[in-house]
């Protein structure tokens, strides 16, 4: 695909996201927003799995943390300042991430798999055991935050459909972010660690500090996601920061295709359209969800992701000369 | 805490430690013999622990499901290993994440849909019924002991297996090379299925175990993988000792915990884990 | 014997330091030793590399030359001994740190990005050197000095022509080559090249001597080399290891006389053609 092309193919996505609000169904409205915010989240998966090859088992971690600090940084009756709240939970996650990151990265392969799916399991106890988090049932956010600057309020988040114009200008934020960093020195550095960490470090790249900033990076956008997710759902359970969470998004990189950022949007919207499909089916939609993981594993090696250029080539036919 | 409280915590340790060393030998030894990571593990202990319950249900004994169980449950992996697993050796391990993420979705449905949701009790047999006691107030159930004695003996012949027998001595050499393995004559891939099978049917063993005193209930294996996997990384991918004696001490410190710092328990096997990763990242036995 | 030899090894190098003054040798590996558990893989090794000279590994297979490499380069710790580069101690160096002081290798099995164009595997090697390799918002392909300084490393190898190529399609000699434009870029003054003539063409061979000859005058080179027509041609020292120990080491002259030499590799599969 031409550069031409796909840039008027993404600006039609935009679009047809921007007219979701305009179809006045609350429920489609609120299941595209929730969309989104996965869709974030997926993207910020992707840079580590995707772009610099760490594949964590745990990324619901820093969902979560940003989900928990925006209901533990609001007043209980009152609303907090957007302007306030966000950026603390996002850097929150991106704290939590750095921490872990400095544990987690000292391991590789399986073990890095293993490991961050545990720390994963730390964060979920400590909001699930200690008093902090409330337990099992988790806590309310009752007053969703305000954007009033100095007495202006330029949205508000109360609005359903302005809370999901906010949550489509964070993604095309944090698509144009990664976007730009994928691009920059740093993110040229990042894909070559995930080809081929070994001749970096030959190179004289210290990977570990580059793959800590990623790890951080990639919390933090996390973070953003999960702050959005406690915006507008309103409470928070430690089942987000569960490793079914850290699977599903793990799922859905896969299926958009790891390291391309709208693969991860895609991935978001198949696994979302899925899950509401097969729930209608039936109850025990799982059971055919992991049908069609097991399915797709066994019978697509090279994951979905591999689906056009085997298409493309069996068109081609057995002409070319492979 | 009195002598008698710290007995029986230092009793519950080692039979959860050991319970866990069961679950755990299996998972270290499908990573360190055939390099795949299998999150399905934690189902193969909450499969055995409902087939206790069904088993001993239909036919009043908690014996016979056990009797019953452990060939069941072998043939079950090995029939594993044939349909999906062995798919899985050369694919890189994101795939194989995938493929045992979906088999976790399918046995819980599955689960769902042929015992339902609730939680169920099983009751220790008579025989074991009884309890020693230790102080006025205090008592030790010897069902506990038992479990203690049979996981010591299933240890016990684990070693012997490894260390003394020639289906060891293969698993020993296919640790190391599959390529020289093969190049020897050995039959690999029948390697592969009793390894797997019988990693398999000690996780599942663990459950019909565990049924009576933690009783049966959804979702019952993912905190066991989770622990597992710490036990793994503890102990070192591949070595059966590591694990051993990483079981043990998440044993203890996951029981003491609980008494010490209950606000913090659940996240004291971690802390472990954490520190063990500062001091020796690849565990505190390589493999071997 | 291994002893008398390495002694007079450092004298050696210690006397050719002397007499060629202001050209004191970049890197010195003194005595070093490498264990796996019981095997002794590389015992007491001495090499001194100095600029403008090519040093030639010479040995059989499983000598211990690959060993050695890589205690040089940092990708394996010694047992035992030190290595000094320019007079500063980096035995405790990594692999990373050993490259930001000077010190580039090239491997054995091509290592290479193969998804990445060959501007893209020099650039990245070029960026290395500087702290913008941290900066998030500036655009890669927008640091001319970078891309100036891969193109002249590019040319320098002998790749001008293939720059916009995806590095995997290249042939094995252009990758051999992309190998070393990398090596370059990381603006390295001691060449530690493992092999970088295996598997090439008479053609491509003569090409990849050509660039060694260019490279010598401003670089230190180590070379381990199996094809002797090459090694002749560039070599200034020559040392032979056998079974992980230096067995002789000197100008070509001494080596191709060397009874010793001679009968070590006689008893070789691939004996010496002399």
């Amino acid at each position: 695909m031409n550069s031409t092309a796909s840039t008027t193919l993404k600006l039609l996505g935009l679009l047809l996201l921007a007219c979701v609000p305009l179809s006045g169904e609350s429920f489609y409205v609120e299941l595209a927003a929730k969309t989104l915010v996965l869709a974030i989240f997926a993207m910020s998966l992707d840079l580590l799995v995707g772009f610099t090859g760490l594949v964590s088992f745990g990324h619901a971690a820093y969902f979560g943390v940003a989900a928990y600090a925006v209901a533990l940084l609001s007043p209980k009756y009152e609303a907090a300042s957007l302007w306030y709240v966000l950026p603390a939970s996002v850097g929150l996650s991106a704290l939590a991430a750095l921490l872990v990151g400095f544990f987690v990265l000292r391991t590789k392969g399986i073990y890095f798999i293993m490991v961050t799916l545990a720390f994963a399991q730390l964060a979920f106890f400590v909001f699930h055991d200690t008093p902090l988090g409330g337990g099992s049932d988790g806590i309310y956010l009752n007053v969703k935050p305000t954007a009033e600057i100095a007495g202006w309020l330029p949205f508000d988040l109360d609005n359903p459909s302005h809370l999901y114009y906010f949550i489509l200008a964070a993604l095309v934020g944090v698509y144009a972010f990664l976007a730009r960093i994928l691009q920059s020195p740093f993110g040229r550095v990042l894909v070559g660690i995930k080809s081929n960490e070994h001749r970096m470090q030959s190179m004289g790249y210290l990977t570990f500090r580059y793959k800590l900033a990623a790890f951080a990076l990639a919390g933090g956008l996390g973070g953003v996601a999960g702050f959005l997710y406690a915006v507008v759902f309103g409470f928070v359970t430690p089942e987000l920061l569960s490793w079914h969470q850290s699977g599903n998004v793990l799922l859905m990189v896969i299926l958009g295709g790891m390291g391309s950022l709208p693969g991860a949007i895609a991935g978001a919207f198949v696994f979302t359209g899925m899950q509401e499909l097969f729930a209608s089916w039936t109850k025990h939609w799982q059971l055919v969800m992991g049908g069609v993981i097991v399915a797709a594993v066994l019978f697509l090696p090279g994951g979905l992701a591999a689906v056009p250029d085997r298409i493309k080539r069996s068109l081609q036919g057995g002409g070319s000369n492979e | 805490m009195d002598f008698a409280s710290i007995l029986i915590q230092t009793l519950n340790s080692l039979q959860y430690g050991l319970l866990l060393f069961l679950v755990a030998s299996g998972l270290t030894l499908v990573f360190g013999i055939m390099g795949i990571i299998n999150l399905a593990h934690g189902s193969f202990y909450m499969i055995g622990a409902y087939l206790a319950f069904v088993l001993t249900s239909v036919t009043g004994s908690l014996f016979t499901a056990i009797l019953l169980g452990i060939p069941l449950t072998f043939a079950i992996g090995a029939l594993l290993e044939w349909a999906l697993f062995s798919h899985l050796y050369k694919r890189d391990h994101l795939e194989q994440v995938l493929l045992t993420y979906g088999l976790i979705l399918i046995f819980e449905e599955l689960r769902s849909l042929l015992v339902g949701d609730e939680v169920h009790g099983v009751d220790i047999p008579a025989l074991f019924s009884a309890s020693i006691p230790l102080s006025d107030v205090l008592s030790y159930p010897v069902y506990r002991l038992v479990i203690s004695a049979v996981c010591i003996v299933l240890a016990l012949g684990l070693y012997f297996l490894i260390q003394r027998t020639r289906l060891g001595m293969m698993i020993r050499a296919g640790n190391h090379d599959r390529s020289m393995v093969e190049a020897l004559g050995i039959n690999i891939n029948m390697i592969y299925r009793v390894v797997f099978a019988l990693g398999f049917a000690l996780a599942a063993l663990a459950g019909m175990l565990a049924a009576p005193i933690s009783s049966v209930f959804p979702n019952m294996g993912s905190h066991v993988l989770i622990i597992s996997f710490v036990i793994v990384v503890i102990g070192g991918i591949g070595s059966v000792w590591g694990a051993l004696i990483a079981a043990l001490v998440i044993g203890f410190a996951d029981t003491f915990g609980k008494v010490l710092l209950p606000d913090f328990s659940g996240m004291v096997v971690y802390l472990v884990m954490a520190a063990v990763l500062l001091w020796r990242p690849e565990g505190i036995l390589k493999k071997g | 014997m291994s002893e008398v030899i390495n002694e007079g090894l450092i004298a050696a190098a210690k006397a050719a330091a002397k007499a060629a003054a202001g050209s004191a040798p970049l890197l010195v590996a003194e005595r070093i030793t490498r264990r796996f558990g019981g095997l002794v893989a590389n015992q007491d090794v001495c090499v001194s590399l100095e600029r403008g000279k090519v040093h030639v590994l010479l040995g059989p297979n499983g000598a211990g030359k690959s060993t050695c490499i890589n205690m040089l380069s940092g990708d394996l710790p010694p047992s035992e001994g030190r290595i000094h580069f320019m007079g500063r101690d980096i035995t405790a160096l990594s692999a990373a740190q050993r490259s930001q002081v000077g010190i580039g290798r090239s491997y054995q099995r091509t290592n290479i990005f193969p998804q990445f164009s060959v501007l893209e595997n020099v650039r990245l090697a070029a960026q290395s050197r500087r702290q913008q390799a941290w900066r998030i918002f500036s655009r890669a392909m927008q640091q001319q000095w970078a891309l100036d300084k891969a193109r002249a490393c590019i040319d320098e190898a002998g790749l001008g022509s293939k720059v916009d190529w995806i590095a995997g399609v290249l042939s094995h000699g252009e990758q051999r080559q992309l190998e070393i434009a990398m090596v370059l870029a990381t603006d390295a003054q001691v060449l530690l090249l493992d092999e970088p003539l295996a598997g090439m063409g008479s053609d491509e061979s003569a090409r990849m001597v050509e660039v060694l000859k260019r490279l010598k005058p401003t670089r230190a080179i180590l070379l381990v080399e199996h094809d002797m027509d090459a090694v002749f041609a560039v070599a200034d020292t020559i040392t032979v290891m056998v079974n992980g120990q230096v067995l002789e080491s000197g100008p070509p002259e001494q080596i191709k006389a060397s009874v010793a030499v001679q009968q070590a590799y006689l008893g070789q599969e691939d004996s010496f053609h002399v």
